[in-house]
């Protein structure tokens, strides 16, 4: 098991390697560097000025060089000012020091965010922060939801109940975030106007039902089909199994067979399902914080992408890649746990 | 302003649908009259939920292949009166109907619509025709040879799919990528793999018949090196296929996207199907490896694999949705139905129409193409 976990662990630092790498690549471009240089001298930046922020600032070093001074294996250096030749900090907004020295990921500096012109460390936390409330308040509403349609749907396989709850979760897959986010917004924020349909007040006055419902079922509404359906699937074998029967021909109640029986064995598959949700969910934040305007990750992950924020960029790249590993590895090690019948080998 | 009242809206929309209605009123009749011989599909129509399924999405389909007679005006037709125009608005000057309303540029939310589905039409369905190529290609040697192969490839699989989808697009689809060579040789290399597909499934079956051989290989070749020609470099000598550049640039990022969910199901398969009496039998006859994935393997991976490939089309049709409500490769005035959210979402308030309208065709397509596969897993297991 331990040497399991170590090795996925292993494939884990390799995935985020070769993820930032490439990220890396891609907005070292010559195109995005110049959108970057654009929007931090100004709009109408002559291509002289544009070459020469680029340069001052070691946007034109050697590609590996630059990926090194980010990891934290080559020294960063800071700028020379042309006129005085001393040496002056690269970003000062984000107290980037005056003499060269080893500060990227291995040293827990995650780089300056010339977009929000604040240390990446503390501006991903808050993201993160923003982002969990939501997430907590996501699951804690779709995974009962689904897990309760599923169920119901799954208990008499073929009823009209099962008929109607499994069209009804395929409608809701059916339902991107930025779908069902309009049409809640046009039902309970424009017509009935129940809801408002920006919570970028949550944030700054905290989460109430008012500011925070819309997000929430917006985003909880495309899992549940997909929850569902996999719980109905495993509710529907386990209903089909000798010890249901064996325990309905000795007269247990179908409610008591059901709630003592079947549940527990069928709860198992969904747990799967549930944590390998997350990366989904990853994309749905960043449609919802976008239509919502909240302040999260996906948000900035935006902002980022738009603007060309090298180090938030290449930090949000590393914060998916975690999430979405880590849970594929819960998920893993969670489903031996749960099941006896199978040993991670 | 005059405007018509609810009835008369979809009354007009109705009629202004005809050639769609005659159509699929044609394509049913001929349908249920040959049910009994149609197999698969003959079974699908009997069945309530691949039925609608099947209505949804041959409505769409001959909306899309109608658009030009269906839509009473053209995608960036504007006039200025209908600025935010109620549904069933009457413009004064032609006496033509808004029956949708206009968006905030007066255009005709209902021709727009009409004539966005042919984007996604085009677009979903070939982005996952080549991502089910580049799935199957790369899926089952992995499953087959497993060791190296299957550690190698199963690493790029999951590293894309570690990648946030919303980050990958902003990567690869902003408008300084496109003029780089980047998309082109990513083209380059996803449009190789049906290529290399059919020339391998044509060769392993007719080695030992090189006329027949000949005839597959040329029309392969010469379809396929048609084909390749249009789409990466623009250079087809019939001017029939070709992409702008943006689409071009889309197109790329949804096969990138959507291969390593393809190749992770059709490894599964492989790995399952190995175990089967009939491979076995084929490895005794010493038939060679690619014979026996493509022609012993594959085959009878099809049910899963269709069945995938409907629910595959619907999330594409979702990715293209959200590349065009962030505004991402798609021009500017684009009619597909992500970009009319987009533009729409933003008078959400005072304004329902622009927003909604697209809104309900996406999920309506969507709901339809997972009809369709729920229908088709359905009869599949009852065989």
């Amino acid at each position: 098991m331990l040497s399991f976990i170590l090795r996925r662990l292993g494939v884990m630092v390799l995935t985020m390697i070769c993820l930032t790498f490439i990220v890396f690549f891609f907005v070292n471009l010559e195109p995005n560097l110049r959108k970057l240089a654009i929007s931090q001298t100004n709009m109408r930046a002559t291509d002289e000025m544009i070459e020469s922020w680029l340069d001052r600032n070691g946007y034109h070093d050697n590609f590996l060089l630059q990926y090194g001074r980010w990891i934290g294996v080559v020294q960063k250096q800071p700028n020379i000012n042309p006129e005085t030749g001393q040496a002056e900090s690269r970003f000062r907004y984000c107290d980037d020091p005056v003499e060269p020295v080893y500060s990227g990921i291995l040293q827990g500096n995650f780089g300056c965010s010339t977009n929000f012109k604040k240390p990446v460390g503390t501006r991903l936390w808050d993201g993160l922060k923003a982002t969990g409330i939501l997430m907590f308040w996501v699951m804690a509403t779709m995974v009962p939801a689904a897990l309760i349609i599923g169920v119901l749907a799954g208990m008499r396989e073929g009823s009209r109940l099962d008929r109607s709850l499994s069209v009804a979760s395929i409608a809701s897959t059916a339902t991107p975030e930025y779908v069902s986010g309009i049409l809640f917004s046009v039902l309970f924020a424009s017509w009935l106007g129940w809801l408002s349909a920006s919570s970028a007040t949550a944030t700054s006055k905290g989460v109430t039902f008012y500011n925070f419902a819309l997000p929430v079922m917006t985003m909880a509404i495309y899992g549940i089909g997909y929850i569902a359906r996999m719980t109905r699937a495993s509710m529907v074998e386990v209903m089909t199994s000798q010890y249901i029967r064996t325990a309905l021909l000795k007269g247990v109640s179908f409610r008591q067979t059901v709630m003592k029986h079947a549940l527990r064995n069928a709860l198992i598959a969904p747990f799967t399902v549930i944590m390998l949700q997350f990366p989904w969910l990853l994309t749905g934040v960043v449609i919802v914080e976008n239509m919502f305007r909240y302040q999260g990750f996906g948000y900035m992950l935006v902002q980022a992408a738009a603007n060309n924020d090298i180090d938030l960029l290449l930090a949000c790249g590393l914060v998916s890649v975690v999430v979405v590993l880590a849970t594929q590895l819960i998920s893993d090690v969670g489903y031996a746990f749960l099941n006896p019948r199978i040993r991670v080998s | 302003m005059e405007t018509i009242g609810f009835f008369e809206i979809i009354a007009g929309v109705v009629s202004r649908l005809w050639p769609v209605w005659l159509a699929g009123a044609i394509v049913f009749a001929m349908s249920f009259s040959m049910r009994k011989r149609l197999g698969l599909y003959g079974q699908l129509i009997g069945n309530g939920i691949g039925l609608t399924g099947v209505l949804i999405c041959v409505f769409w389909l001959f909306a899309a292949i109608f658009a030009d007679i269906v839509a009473p005006f053209g995608a960036r037709d504007q006039l200025a009166v209908m600025k935010n125009a109620f549904p069933g608005s009457i413009d004064a000057q032609s006496g033509l109907i808004y029956y949708l309303g206009g968006d905030n540029l007066g255009r005709d939310v209902f021709s727009r619509i009409i004539h966005g589905s042919r984007v996604v039409l085009v677009i979903a369905p070939a982005a996952t025709l080549f991502a089910l190529m580049v799935g199957m290609t790369l899926g089952l040697p992995a499953g087959y040879f497993g060791g190296k192969v299957d550690s190698v490839l199963s690493f790029l699989a999951n590293l894309v799919l570690a990648f946030p989808v919303i980050l990958l697009f902003y990567l690869l689809v902003t408008p300084g990528i496109e003029e780089t060579i980047i998309p082109k040789s990513l083209a380059g290399f996803f449009f190789l793999f049906p290529i290399i597909f059919f020339c391998t499934l044509f060769y392993t079956r007719f080695r030992t018949q090189p006329e027949k051989l000949s005839v597959y290989i040329a029309v392969t070749l010469l379809v396929g090196g048609w084909v390749y020609a249009g789409l990466v470099f623009g250079l087809d000598p019939l001017g029939i296929m070709s992409l702008e550049k943006g689409e071009l640039n889309i197109f790329v990022a949804v096969v990138f996207a959507s291969s390593p969910g393809v190749f992770r199901i059709v490894r599964g398969l492989t790995l399952d199907i190995m175990t089967r009496d009939y491979v076995a039998a084929a490895q005794t006859r010493g038939e060679g490896p690619w014979y026996i994935m493509l022609w012993e393997i594959l085959p009878n991976a099809r049910g899963p694999l269709i069945v995938d490939g409907c629910l595959r089309i619907g999330y594409t049709t979702i990715l293209l949705g959200t590349l065009g409500y962030f505004g991402l490769g798609m021009g500017p005035e684009s009619a597909d139905w992500g970009t009319m959210i987009k533009d729409g979402s933003q008078l959400l308030r005072l304004y329902v129409w622009p927003a909604l309208v697209p809104a309900l065709a996406l999920m309506s397509f969507v709901l339809g193409l997972n009809l369709l596969a729920d229908g088709l897993r359905e009869e599949s297991l009852k065989d």
